[in-house]
């Protein structure tokens, strides 16, 4: 573990994330936590024939002034430069929404595939990752699609499904401070996906609103402890 | 006259479910409006689950914070008491049965009430977000969604023939034209909107409808 974990910039950040290179990215899916610095310097970068984990697939600029007043950059961005070869997560497009998300339309078109995971079960896989579990049984997705292909058990009379752990090269996650050690607290709603998927890869990286010596946080309120963090990038927001 | 619920009035409906005290979850599109409707003299704490549990009514333009938002990345007020987890604890919450009712949408309920939510003919890429999750968890499933497709066809079938979120989970279903409860005995009409009578809900809906011995206009 590098005790100098702090990065000058996003681009530095990603530098080293290679081509086919699997990545976690945190956040809810839409404004919500998402690494966008991160995620923008990833496709700058360049990097192709990734696969992607993250809860939702993104709606793209052009969609998400729907969502949001002004728009705002996810995840889409990476599925229109064409960098996307796989994408597992909980909601690939959104059913209200036209059909003409980045990764629906290339998904129609038979250049990315898709793993549908439930959120729960995609939360708790990365945890599993994270937490050197073989895997764990659920009741969500039995007697659907989900079932397929898995394991199946019954346990004082329900029945149950086995899910497989999740680990990845690199996770891009979001959160509000840091220090330097690494140590991170989360702000709001932008928490979600974002401490479940610190460690749960090779390499963690953290994009910050504020950057403070150790110290400065509250040890009561950490939310991540700093074992798991790798690099850390400040963007004041 | 005969006259349908619009979604406002379907929220509100499914609102007056929330007894005092519960933890209520609302899934995507027409549910979360049920935020606004919460019965005056009951307290309820809305669960969401990108990781935020005691959240208040939806927030107006000027009230607007990004980082305080519910799964259907609508802008949330904060109420006292209000706190945030990330989405491994928040489905601890839902599976475990910590989460007492839950608001979904859907494409079709079967009389056994079986769910399908997700995925539609068409659009393979739409996923089920914590919807399985939830209508797995949740004490109490609530389904709101229009009674009939745009074409006419019903939605309330024998069997769903969308793909599956999950098997036998519907307890009430409310539409925009009629209240309905699964029951083991099968699908009890309670309530019907106004100027509309059972036979003509029958016959708009693809199984068989028992009508309830107190069968009433629907309640707001």
């Amino acid at each position: 573990m590098p005790v100098n974990k702090v990065v000058n910039n996003c681009d530095e950040a990603v530098a080293d994330i290679p081509d086919g290179a699997t990545i976690m990215i945190g956040g809810f899916g839409s404004f919500g936590g998402l690494p966008i610095n991160l995620i923008v310097a990833l496709a700058n970068q360049g990097a192709r024939n990734l696969t992607l984990i993250a809860n939702m697939g993104g709606v793209g600029f052009e969609l998400s002034h729907r969502i949001k007043p002004g728009g705002y950059q996810d995840l889409g961005i990476l599925f229109e430069n064409g960098q996307v070869a796989k994408f597992i997560g909980s909601v690939p497009a959104l059913g209200g929404m036209p059909p003409t998300s980045p990764l629906e339309r290339l998904h129609n078109e038979g250049k990315i595939e898709i793993e549908m995971v439930p959120q729960g079960t995609l939360a708790e896989r990365i945890r599993c990752g994270a937490g050197g579990l073989g895997g764990f049984y659920t009741p969500v997705g039995a007697g659907t699609v989900i079932e397929k292909g898995k394991e199946k058990k019954v346990i004082d009379g329900k029945e149950y499904i086995l899910e497989l752990p999740l680990y990845a090269d690199f996770a891009l996650i979001k959160a509000h401070h840091a220090d330097t050690l690494g140590n991170l607290v989360y702000k709001g709603t932008a928490r979600c996906f974002n401490p479940v998927m610190a460690g749960a890869a090779r390499i963690t990286i953290v994009e910050v609103d504020k950057l403070v010596e150790p110290g400065q946080l509250d040890p009561e309120v950490v939310v991540t402890p700093h074992v798991y963090v790798d690099r850390i990038v400040e963007v004041p927001g | 006259m005969k006259s349908r619920l619009d979604e406002q009035t379907i929220a509100l409906r499914a609102a007056g479910e929330f007894t005092d005290g519960s933890v209520v979850n609302l899934g995507y599109g027409m549910p979360g409006l049920c935020a606004n409707f919460v019965p005056e003299g009951r307290t309820v704490f809305f669960q969401s689950e990108n990781g935020i549990l005691g959240y208040g009514s939806l927030a107006t333009d000027t009230e607007k914070d990004y980082e305080m938002i519910n799964a259907s990345d609508q802008p949330v007020t904060a109420l006292p008491g209000m706190c945030f987890f990330d989405s491994a604890v928040s489905f601890d919450m839902i599976r475990g049965g910590h989460v007492d009712i839950v608001v979904l949408g859907a494409y079709q309920v079967s009389e056994k009430g079986d769910l399908a939510n997700w995925g539609r003919p068409g659009r393979p890429a739409t996923g089920m977000g914590g919807g399985m999750d939830l209508a797995v968890g949740a004490s109490k499933v609530i389904v709101t969604m229009l009674h009939t497709t745009k074409e006419g066809e019903p939605r309330i079938l024998r069997e769903c023939t969308f793909p599956l979120t999950a098997r036998q989970c519907v307890d009430l279903i409310i539409t925009d034209l009629a209240v309905i409860e699964i029951t083991r005995d099968g699908l009890v009409l309670r309530e019907i909107a106004p100027g509309w009578t059972a036979p003509e809900i029958q016959a708009v809906t693809g199984a068989e409808l028992i009508s309830a011995a107190d069968l009433k206009e629907i309640e707001l």
